[in-house]
């Protein structure tokens, strides 16, 4: 008998096929994943978890047979005798037999990683202007030479550094050297005393033994290159939510503009191992808050947007060198401002905020009921809309249901080419 | 033999030695006691995740890689994850070695009985029985696979991964029409398989030369001559085994797409076995270890304690439940199968009247041991239940027959019952469903039209009116046609050759011959 531990072999032997399947069904499953994050929270986002996948086109059809007339014997007769009938159970209901077992399974459940969730959640977005700034879109890390090692890979091995141990060893445990053999093999051959020739025969075995007992490179000799991985710097990255919080900002539309938040930061999170929220409410003047306040804190007055944009700005000048962050920014409004406000609103953004961002977007929340093509164009909109006519690079969308977010946020960060512009 | 006293373990933690020590034990009573001849044994002691793994790969350690079967990890995973299945305890394998799976998270106890199940009852049955001798090669098996791994993963490079996945996604969807039913004059020698695979792909490689592809393809010679008759005699037709005819005969398929589909055949031909046999293969392990551990227990080396955690699982595996409960889902193969080799160990030691009359040859025979063995060798699931099924069972199970004729408009008629009029009817009822040649549809490739659109004619011969479901039907012929590359014509026919259906099912366009 034998016994076999197989614990510690790589598990998951079936991943291949997993990710085989998944491939299969990717439309099905990316169709499942964003249906999915639509109903749920979405910080669940984040967890990954369970989709389900209809059958249809992931199934395997066999040859297989119904209907006809059925003889079955079961188990736990109580009361029949030969001869009895039996109602039928309500058409193609509960089956009184085993037979014709895996029908159908209508649809199926494909519990997902976290991480193949968010991959398919997030499959072909991409950061505008990433290769602007050259930065790398997650850290990496790099190989550096750190001395030498005992085990390794064999394309490893330091050759100098072996044969040099192998020396060592030869001489400190003394392996005779060719030419003492040879000398004494000359030496035999000249001699014609039989005593001298019988002492040289022993001595020549037990060089030659010695000879083999001490190996010329005995694998304790070997040696290899070690190298240490280094991480490089990390690419970071923050992210400004703007929003406003007059009154006039309903419960639906902060939950729209956070679902969208929500969304951009796991995105950014995808990107960057270190990714900082500033969260930034105004009214008629802008405080920076934590995310409770953000999205739950009452606040009430009149309208200035360019508060918002003072604060951000004050924030990066003091916190996020653009040189070493990459800056996001997403602004939710429901597009109210004060007219006198435009002018500076504008000035704003063309000269300090655009040229630092990486992105800048701006989300015209609106009521459940609103048709989103009916609304008239606020008065941030249409200044934004004029900016953006003047070239600013500027992401303009308007939203009204939960629905909604994700094809918008899609839709503004999707693969484009670069003369394409949002 | 007696040898009592020492425990092979105390409480529910177990190492290596332990597994040692009860292997030996059991093995002790598996050779002397009960005479069983098995394979050498390998255990390997796995996690859940891997048990998973095996699950998915039809138990087997390495098997070639498919979606199909992620598909299934992943559907057994969800369902193991939300508590819907508990893990079977133990996975064992048809091979020589014959590999046994041990889940890490079993108690001593456990092991101890999944070793006995394993490692000596599925063991020495599939050594033995007449099914396995005569279908399955155990020494080749895992060099089989291995090669069959190999094999798929080279095509997928040079031929590329979605044109093999579709060749076995079509032979998949055959995979229950490509054994033979029948023993033929060749017994199954999967090493020879492999070497001449590899011998087919030299010879192949060695006499390649593009020259010839420019060479226009040779007429057929003379039309004429070939009757009917003689085209379907030439053919091997009428055949049931589809897969070996497209393999033989398909006219575009490439080399190594016939290899693909001999693969999936020879995996289907492994497992053909297994299908036959479920109630005896599961009757007889369960039945080893029962009489294994309680044989342990006598002899002291099971404390009190473990024996009855055993019996509790043992009451858990052989529960049958009835036709009107919640969990009933047909007939528990480790019950019917354990309760009919015990019967049969009650009948052969203490027979009543009645057994006698029903079992002449083996009622009172006294040596129980051997009249076992002597079935689980020469048996099938259908023939076994046919012959040994005893009244007395059948009243302990209170077994009935129902016939559920579509037409009659009245309801499911009670057939039989467990009473004197109704044994022998319940149980031909009963073996009939184990019979492969009834449970499988009976489907037939009848003819080539090679004079005309060689189109592929099979035919289904119907039983009590079942017909194929037309959905699956479809699909499935369609995988046929893009295998053949012309159409595939299916027609359904009754007892009186009277058609039912007629399925007509062009290739793919752009399928699977190039």
């Amino acid at each position: 008998m034998h016994i076999v531990d197989r614990r510690l072999n790589p598990g998951s032997k079936s991943l291949e096929n997993r990710q085989r399947f998944l491939r299969r069904a990717k439309a099905l499953v990316q169709g499942a994943v964003k249906k999915s994050s639509q109903d749920r929270d979405i910080k669940d986002v984040l967890e990954g978890g369970e989709v389900t996948i209809p059958l249809d086109g992931m199934d395997e059809p066999r040859f297989r047979r119904e209907g006809g007339t059925r003889d079955m014997v079961l188990p736990g007769n109580k009361k029949f005798v030969e001869g009895d009938w039996l109602q039928r159970p309500n058409q193609s209901g509960a089956k009184g037999s085993g037979a014709g077992e895996g029908d159908s399974e209508d649809a199926f459940r494909f519990v997902l990683s976290r991480e193949e969730f968010v991959d398919l959640f997030l499959d072909d977005l991409e950061l505008p202007d990433l290769e602007k700034r050259k930065l790398a879109e997650t850290e990496s890390e790099g190989l550096r030479r750190a001395g030498y090692a005992t085990s390794g890979s064999p394309a490893n091995i330091s050759i100098s550094r072996t044969v040099s141990r192998a020396l060592a060893r030869r001489v400190a445990l003394r392996r005779p050297r060719k030419d003492e053999v040879e000398a004494l093999e000359a030496e035999l051959a000249e001699c014609d005393d039989e005593t001298r020739r019988r002492e040289l025969v022993a001595q020549l075995e037990a060089l030659k033994a010695k000879v083999k007992r001490i190996p010329f490179i005995d694998p304790i000799d070997i040696r290899y290159r070690r190298f240490e991985t280094v991480p490089k710097p990390v690419a970071q990255a923050v992210m400004f939510c703007l929003m406003d919080v007059s009154g006039s900002m309903s419960e639906h539309m902060k939950d729209l503009a956070k679902r969208f938040y929500m969304l951009l930061y796991v995105f950014l999170k995808r990107r960057y191992k270190h990714v900082e929220i500033v969260f930034i409410r105004h009214t008629d003047r802008a405080e920076e808050v934590d995310e409770d306040t953000f999205f739950h804190g009452p606040a009430s007055g009149g309208t200035l947007v360019s508060s918002a944009l003072v604060a951000m700005n004050d924030i990066v000048r003091t916190r996020f060198r653009p040189a070493d962050w990459n800056i996001y920014a997403a602004q939710a409004s429901d597009g109210d401002n004060m007219t006198s406000d435009s002018g500076l609103t504008g000035h704003l953004l063309t000269d300090k905020i655009l040229p630092v961002c990486q992105f800048f977007a701006y989300l015209e929340v609106g009521e459940a009921a609103n048709y989103t093509f009916d609304m008239p164009d606020s008065s941030l909109w249409t200044l934004y809309e004029r900016l953006r006519n003047e070239g600013a690079p500027l992401s303009m969308r308007k939203v009204s249901e939960r629905g909604e977010i994700f094809p918008v946020f899609q839709d503004l960060f999707k693969r484009r080419s670069k003369q394409e512009r949002v | 033999m007696g040898s009592s006293g020492e425990r092979l373990f105390e409480g529910a933690d177990w190492d290596f030695q332990t597994l040692q020590r009860v292997h030996d034990a059991c093995e002790q009573i598996a050779r002397t006691e009960l005479g069983l001849d098995v394979y050498p044994n390998q255990i390997e002691v796995i996690t859940a995740e891997q048990m998973l793994d095996a699950y998915s790969s039809v138990g087997m350690p390495l098997f070639y890689k498919h979606w199909s079967f992620g598909k299934q990890f992943a559907f057994q995973e969800a369902s193991y994850r939300k508590g819907l299945m508990g893990l079977a305890y133990e996975i064992v394998i048809n091979s020589s070695p014959c590999i046994s799976y041990l889940m890490e998270e079993n108690t001593a106890t456990m092991q101890t009985l999944v070793i006995a199940h394993a490692a000596f009852g599925h063991n020495h049955f599939f050594k033995n029985n007449y099914l396995f001798k005569q279908w399955t090669d155990a020494d080749g098996i895992l060099d089989y696979l291995e090669f069959a791994k190999g094999y798929i993963a080279v095509c997928e490079d040079r031929h590329g991964r979605e044109t093999v996945e579709r060749t076995i996604d079509a032979a998949h969807a055959l995979m229950s029409h490509g054994v033979d039913r029948y023993p033929g004059k060749k017994t199954l020698d999967l090493r020879a398989e492999e070497k001449r695979a590899g011998e087919r792909r030299q010879h192949e490689e060695s006499v390649f030369n593009d020259l010839w592809r420019t060479v226009p393809n040779t007429k057929a010679k003379s039309k004429a001559a070939l009757t009917a008759e003689r085209r379907r005699a030439l053919l091997g037709l009428p055949q049931e085994n589809i897969l070996y005819f497209l393999e033989k005969t398909a006219p575009r398929l490439a080399p190594w797409q016939r290899e693909l589909i001999r693969i999936v055949r020879h995996i289907a031909q492994y497992f053909y076995p297994q299908g036959q046999t479920k109630v005896m293969n599961e009757g007889t392990a369960t039945y080893v270890h029962y009489r294994i551990m309680s044989r342990l227990h006598q002899q002291g080396r099971l404390t009190d304690g473990n024996f009855l955690e055993f019996l509790q699982s043992h009451t858990n595996v052989v529960f049958q439940p009835e036709f009107d409960d919640r969990r009933y889902s047909g007939f528990n193969p480790y019950a019917l199968g354990f309760a009919m080799m015990q019967d049969i160990e009650r009948i052969v030691k203490t027979p009543e009247d009645e057994d006698r009359e029903w079992f002449p040859d083996i009622a009172g025979k006294g040596d129980v041991e051997g009249v076992l063995r002597e079935i689980w060798s020469n048996y099938r699931d259908e023939s076994f239940i046919n012959q040994f099924l005893s009244p007395a069972l059948i009243r302990r199970f209170r077994m009935f027959h129902l016939h559920d004729d579509p037409a009659e408009s009245q309801g499911i008629k009670v057939d039989a019952i467990h009473d004197e009029r109704g044994y022998r009817r319940v149980r031909r009822e009963l073996a009939r469903q184990y019979d492969v040649g009834f449970v499988d549809a009976n489907i037939e490739v009848v003819d080539v039209d090679l004079d005309g659109d060689r189109r592929l004619m099979l035919r289904h011969s119907t039983v009590k009116g079942a017909q194929l479901n037309e959905t699956d039907t479809r699909r499935v012929l369609q995988h046929l046609a893009d295998l053949w590359s012309y159409d595939v014509a299916l027609t359904e026919v009754d007892g009186t050759d009277k058609v039912l259906k007629e399925y007509v099912v062009s290739p793919r366009a752009a399928a699977v011959a190039a």
